[in-house]
This record gives C-alpha cells, sequence and structure tokens, in this order.
C-alpha cells in the first residue's frame, strides 16, 4: 500500500461569491485500523487563510510546524500577513527542496486576499508542483470520488451559507465511499468579515 | 508487534498497562520487563517496538526532559513534552538509522489540571486521544475500549475496563503476552498497582 494512504484522510476546498471553504474528515488511521477520530488536517495561517494537509499524518504535523515557523518569519521581516498567493508559493518551494525525498503531503490552501478581497484557492502535488483551480481542490484518499462529487454540486458565486452546505454535502457523501476517510468532519467558510467553524456529525462507522 | 501497551484516561488520572515480556526470536527471555518509564514527576511513557531502540530512546528522552527541568527550573508540561518527543521520532525517521519505537505518553498537567494521553507511533504521528493501543492487542483492545471507556470514570471503573481489554487480549490473542505491569498517573503523581 502507498505511504500516501497509510492513515488515510481527506481535504477539499472551494470557492464561492467573495467567500472561500475548505474541509477535511477527521479520521487518522493505521492502514484499516481507526486510532482517532479527532485528527483535524485544517490548519489556519492567518485569520483569513486556511492550510489543509492529506497525507502522512507525521509529515502532515511537520509541515504544520514548519509552515508556521516560515510564515511567522515572513511576518517578522515584512511587517505584514502573508498573502494567499505568496502563501501558496511558499508552500510549493517549501516541498520542492525535498524534490528527491519528499513530505508525503498533498496541501490545499484556500483564503481571500486581504488587498483586493478576491477569494484563492490552490493545491499542490507533494513536491509542490501548483494548482489554481476557479471552482474547487480536492486531496486525499477520498479525492476521485471527491471530484465526482464536486462536479457535480458546485456552482459558480455561492453565498457563504450555499458554500457551507455544498462543500459540507460534496466530502460527506465523497468520504462514505471511502474506507480510509471519515469519522467527522469540519469546515471552515472564509469570508472577509469572519470565519464560520463547524463541526459536522457525519457517519461514524 | 507481539507485544502491546494499553492507556486510558479517566476523571483526573491516566492508566498505563503494557506486557512484560521480553524475547527475541521465538525465545521468552524475561517476564518482568519493565517497558512504563517515569519521564518526570507526572509523565510517563509506555514503549514498544525494537528490543534495544526502545531502551536507548526512552532513557534519551528521560535525560532531555531532565535536563530541561534542571536548566528551567520547572518540568515540561505533557503536551510540550509529547511534541518534543513527537518531533524527535519524525526527525529520526528520515535519518540513516531510525529510532523503530512505539509510544504511549500519559501526564497530568497541573496548570490546567487536566489528564492527557498521547499516541505516538515510530513514523512520528501523534494524536491526543482518550484511549490507546500499540500492537497486536490493539486490534482487540480498540473495540472494547469503543464499547466501555468513558473519560469521567472513577478510578475503579477505569481498572475495570482496562481489564476486559486484558481479557480480551488474554482470550482472543495467538500468542501468551503474560502480566501486565500496570501505572496511574493524577494529580499526586505516578504509582504503580496491581490489575
Amino acid at each position: 500500500m502507498s505511504i500516501m494512504e497509510y492513515n488515510g484522510g481527506s481535504v477539499l476546498a472551494m470557492k464561492g461569491k467573495n467567500c472561500v471553504a475548505i474541509a477535511s474528515d477527521l479520521r487518522l488511521g493505521n492502514q484499516a485500523m481507526t486510532v482517532a477520530t479527532n485528527f483535524e488536517k485544517v490548519f489556519p495561517v492567518t485569520d483569513c487563510l486556511y492550510l489543509g494537509l492529506a497525507g502522512l499524518a507525521s509529515d502532515v504535523i511537520t509541515l504544520r510546524e514548519r509552515f508556521r515557523f516560515r510564515v511567522n518569519m515572513y511576518t517578522i521581516k515584512e511587517e505584514r500577513q502573508i498573502e494567499p498567493a505568496t502563501f501558496a508559493q511558499l508552500v510549493s518551494s517549501t516541498l520542492y527542496e525535498k524534490r528527491f525525498g519528499p513530505y508525503f503531503v498533498e496541501p490545499v490552501i484556500a483564503g481571500i486576499s486581504k488587498k483586493t478581497g478576491e477569494p484563492f484557492i490552490a493545491a499542490t502535488d507533494l513536491i509542490g508542483c501548483l494548482n489554481f483551480a476557479k471552482d474547487f481542490v480536492v486531496c486525499g484518499t477520498a479525492s476521485d470520488k471527491l471530484f465526482g462529487v464536486a462536479e457535480g454540486l458546485w456552482e459558480p458565486d455561492l453565498e457563504p451559507e450555499d458554500l457551507f452546505e455544498t462543500i459540507s454535502q460534496t466530502l460527506m457523501n465523497a468520504v462514505d465511499r471511502d474506507a480510509f476517510s471519515g469519522w467527522g468532519a469540519i469546515v471552515h467558510v472564509i469570508t472577509p468579515e469572519k470565519v464560520i467553524t463547524r463541526t459536522l456529525k457525519a457517519r461514524m462507522d | 508487534m507481539a507485544e502491546c501497551s494499553f492507556g486510558l484516561i479517566g476523571k483526573g488520572y491516566v492508566i498505563l498497562a503494557s506486557d512484560t515480556t521480553a524475547g527475541r526470536s521465538i525465545v521468552k527471555m524475561k517476564e518482568d520487563e519493565d517497558k512504563i518509564k517515569a519521564l518526570g514527576p507526572n509523565l510517563i511513557m509506555a514503549t514498544g517496538g525494537e528490543p534495544g531502540d526502545t531502551i536507548q530512546f526512552a532513557e534519551y528522552v528521560e535525560r532531555n526532559l531532565r535536563l530541561y527541568h534542571i536548566r528551567h527550573n520547572h518540568t515540561l508540561r505533557p503536551s510540550s513534552a509529547a511534541a518534543w518527543i513527537r518531533r524527535t521520532l519524525a526527525d529520526s525517521l528520515r535519518s540513516r538509522n531510525p529510532y523503530s519505537v512505539n509510544l504511549i505518553l500519559g501526564g497530568y498537567d497541573h496548570t490546567t489540571s487536566t489528564p492527557n494521553l498521547y499516541w505516538i507511533d515510530y513514523l512520528g504521528t501523534m494524536v491526543d486521544v482518550p484511549f490507546a493501543a500499540h500492537g497486536y492487542g490493539a486490534y482487540f483492545a480498540l473495540s472494547t475500549l469503543d464499547r466501555y471507556h468513558d473519560p469521567e470514570a472513577p478510578l475503579e471503573e477505569g481498572l475495570e475496563t482496562l481489564r476486559k481489554c486484558v481479557r480480551e487480549v488474554e482470550k482472543r490473542l495467538i500468542v501468551s503476552l503474560g502480566k501486565f505491569k500496570v501505572k496511574i498517573i493524577d494529580r499526586n503523581g505516578m504509582r504503580e498497582i496491581d490489575l
């Protein structure tokens, strides 16, 4: 079995009208055995920028710490918050640094630009190849199912509440068909004013 | 893998239990090996994995935490100690010869007055959990714990849940693990008890 599927887990981000949403499941497994059901894979970077990491859980934690360090250094040096597009490049170059011995993680970035108010989502592969999407990005063990459901449910210019419904239904219906993801989910909807975070009551079997 | 350890949280305490056999290949060498190490006044760690590595790593951690205690005049909180241990394992994983050690870390945090339990494996995966298990025993004990564990249970009830786990492993696991050593950590510190 691939090391990317060792712990399981999935992350998804979607664009809406002046808002973005990012969500993950909560499972942490050891192959087929579920170890914990409280393992969040989405982390705040700034107050309107979130990073999701799916893949090997050890590298998820390591990279979370590493990005926290690098963003803090950026904030101190530049004396301003990092922009989502800039952060995407930071993620890409951090992963490509380890080109021939990579972190086994696929990141998803979702945020709103403080300067322009534009919503932003992006994803990369494990060596940092960026994918800027204008609709949605997925990663993790349920990524193929997520693509299918998201393709069917997503539509342009969704308002925050509708976007929340869309991303929640997409994630829950996809992970229910995946044995390595699921066991609850968490959703963050980012608007220019505030971030709405909700944990979903999903199937626990 | 033919060894196992459990941990569970109750109301104001953490219990760690581990088997006591030390073997090599098909031979049982010892039946009273203590695999639960005290890392400080409010922190204990159950180790499993490659025999040499477990002891080396446990002592390395113990001494680094002791050094921190001496330098700063206070011990690390369980959450910080866990983060440091995890990082050490994660760095070790990508080194020339990594430690092959799986851990369950139990501690009592005096600043928040809460018991903490961490499940850590040799890859550097860490998660804080209400109950944890490592080794083949995990495949049996986790379902028992899913059914009976209560994070608000008093000590006697927690021990009864643990007994259920041990019984299940003794009944269903094909290898006999022998006796289990049990250690409890709460606001009064660490103590060992007979199950």
